[in-house]
């Protein structure tokens, strides 16, 4: 089931629905497994979008031949689909490409990093990109420390992989000196 | 926690209290949180997977005040428990289906539990019965706090709690209650309800949630939007509209019953029939036929049956349950033949203790 905004203008310029030529009016995006898609449907379209969604054989939906799904994504500058698909988070390594075929993202620095193109995103499926509920009682400061945590533990997985076990001792030191230094040895580690 | 046990008992949440509970199933609150300092569970590789996992498992046991939990590791359960597991909602499907280090931490009476390594770190759920998101929300907030105490979950002052999918990113809460809509459906007048509830963001599913197909008139309403409002107003937004849908619910009974009274109670009496005498029975038709029977005692035209008995056979007529009960794997024709027996005895029992 994917997520219709009603009544929300379209960024952009006005769409067209998807399955007849109507103007559309509703706006979905889906997060299926298969990876993210936006579908644009008049009314009368989206009701038919709703009766066949209810019916579970509905992942295999028949699409008209020119409506392969459009990819949620708004570029920015110049930069090209194929440019923006190779950029990769420094900390879990997951590509932007990945992120669109899985619909997952890799790690929490995920929104920062890819954060210009996952605004608009936002924007489709909650109509809202501020966050106005609960806060946790830690600082976002120490929190955003942590992210590197994850870069430090993947090079450390990388090193070990390749057997360099010099600094692979290099790593796994800074990753204790970080942990330490967020407080994080005596009551959130494991063992 | 021996699951062997749990085959004759019914969580809390099927006790059928609570406000509008002969519409209102159960109210169910999660929250979805991750560690910040550990990737999402789709980068995290077996060693990482099972830290999480040791962590999160020692804080859950060790909350302070909370519920007293049992600790699963679902990794090393039987196909047939992680089933049984989904069939009781204490687990999800994907979680169920999914491979590595995984967990789940169960209160006593199931009304609450803490999936470890399903889409995220670390989903927490509580299940009541009736309408009671309130007292959910209570209780979820308490048991949130205590592990905010220990632990640094992601978190931005812009996107809020950071989740694997960025349809679930700010509050991290999915707010559900679960309806029983048997006059909507054999009216069909359900798809308007559901149109409306569309277009207030608000999403329908069936009985296990994502994905799942409407059985025996059980629908779950749930929040969609995650971000830009508070988790009061999320809930304050089921809250606002539950009502209207019980109401309407209501009104559709009400009219069944005042011009089809006579059709009304045949076809709720045959249900109730064939339920108590059929030799072999599928689990749609037992949801179906169970569906108009739970209409059928709240509308008073069975009076030896009580809504308790009707909610637990819901479940305990499942295919895991089945199994489990019986003891032994049956294959779908078997399991119609359990199912039937089953029910046979089952309502011999309970429409005995109601008298």
């Amino acid at each position: 089931m994917g997520f219709p905004t009603a009544n929300r203008p379209a960024i952009g310029r006005m769409k067209k629905c998807r399955r007849c030529s109507k103007p559309a009016t509703l706006h979905i995006t889906e997060m299926r497994e298969g990876g993210v898609h936006e579908l644009h449907l008049c009314e009368t379209c989206y009701q038919e979008y709703l009766d066949f969604s209810e019916t579970p054989e509905d992942t295999e939906a028949p699409e008209t031949p020119d409506s392969s799904p459009e990819i949620a994504i708004e570029l920015s500058g110049d930069q090209t689909l194929e440019e923006l698909d190779q950029t990769a988070c420094p900390n879990c390594g997951i590509s932007f490409r990945e992120f669109r075929s899985q619909g997952r993202l890799g790690c929490p620095h995920d929104y920062t990093e890819f954060e210009n193109e996952l605004l608009p995103l936002l924007e489709n499926i909650h109509g809202e990109t501020q966050h106005c509920g609960k806060l946790p009682t830690r600082a976002a400061d120490s929190s955003h420390r942590q992210y590197e945590l994850i870069r430090l533990r993947k090079e450390l997985q990388q090193a070990v992989a390749s057997e360099e076990y010099e600094s692979a001792a290099q790593l796994r030191d800074a990753i204790v000196a970080l942990e330490s230094e967020l407080g994080l040895t005596d009551n959130e580690t494991a063992d | 926690m021996d699951l062997d046990s749990l085959t004759h008992i019914s969580g809390s949440w099927l006790r059928g209290t609570g406000p509008d509970a002969d519409i209102v199933v159960s109210s169910r609150i999660r929250l979805a949180r991750n560690l910040a300092r550990f990737p999402f569970i789709s980068r995290a590789d077996g060693d990482l997977r099972d830290e999480i996992a040791t962590l999160l498992k020692s804080q859950v046991m060790d909350l302070p005040t909370s519920p007293r939990f049992n600790y699963l590791d679902v990794a090393d359960l039987e196909q047939i428990d992680r089933q049984f597991l989904v069939e009781r909602q204490l687990i999800s499907r994907e979680h169920a289906d999914s491979h590595g280090s995984r967990g789940v931490a169960i209160s006593d009476e199931e009304h609450v539990s803490l999936m470890i390594n399903e889409e995220d770190h670390l989903r927490i759920q509580v299940l009541q019965s009736g309408l009671s998101l309130d007292s959910c929300w209570d209780l979820i907030q308490q048991i949130d706090n205590q592990l905010d105490e220990t632990l640094t979950f992601a978190f931005n002052e812009r996107l809020g709690y950071l989740t694997a999918c960025p349809t679930n990113v700010g509050t991290g809460i999915r707010v559900s209650v679960m309806l029983h809509l048997p006059a909507l459906v054999l009216t069909k007048e359900i798809n308007k309800a559901f149109n409306a509830l569309h277009k207030i963001n608000l999403a329908v599913r069936g009985l296990y949630g994502e994905g799942s197909q409407a059985m025996g008139d059980f629908y779950q309403i749930s929040n969609q939007i995650t971000l830009g409002k508070s988790e009061q107003q999320l809930i304050d937004g089921l809250k606002d509209v539950i009502p209207n849908i019980i109401k309407y619910e209501r009104k559709v009974r009400d009219e069944l019953v005042r011009k089809n009274r006579r059709e009304l109670h045949d076809q709720i009496s045959r249900a109730y029939g064939i339920l108590q005498t059929a030799q072999t029975i599928s689990s749609e038709e037992t949801m179906q036929r169970l569906s108009s029977v739970r209409m059928g005692i709240n509308l008073e035209l069975i009076d030896d049956l009580g809504i308790p008995a009707v909610n637990e056979l819901l479940i305990h007529t499942q295919p895991a349950h089945l199994q489990k009960f019986y003891n032994s794997e049956l294959e779908v024709r078997e399991r119609n033949e359990a199912r039937a027996r089953f029910l046979r005895g089952r309502l011999a029992e309970r429409r005995g203790e109601q008298n």
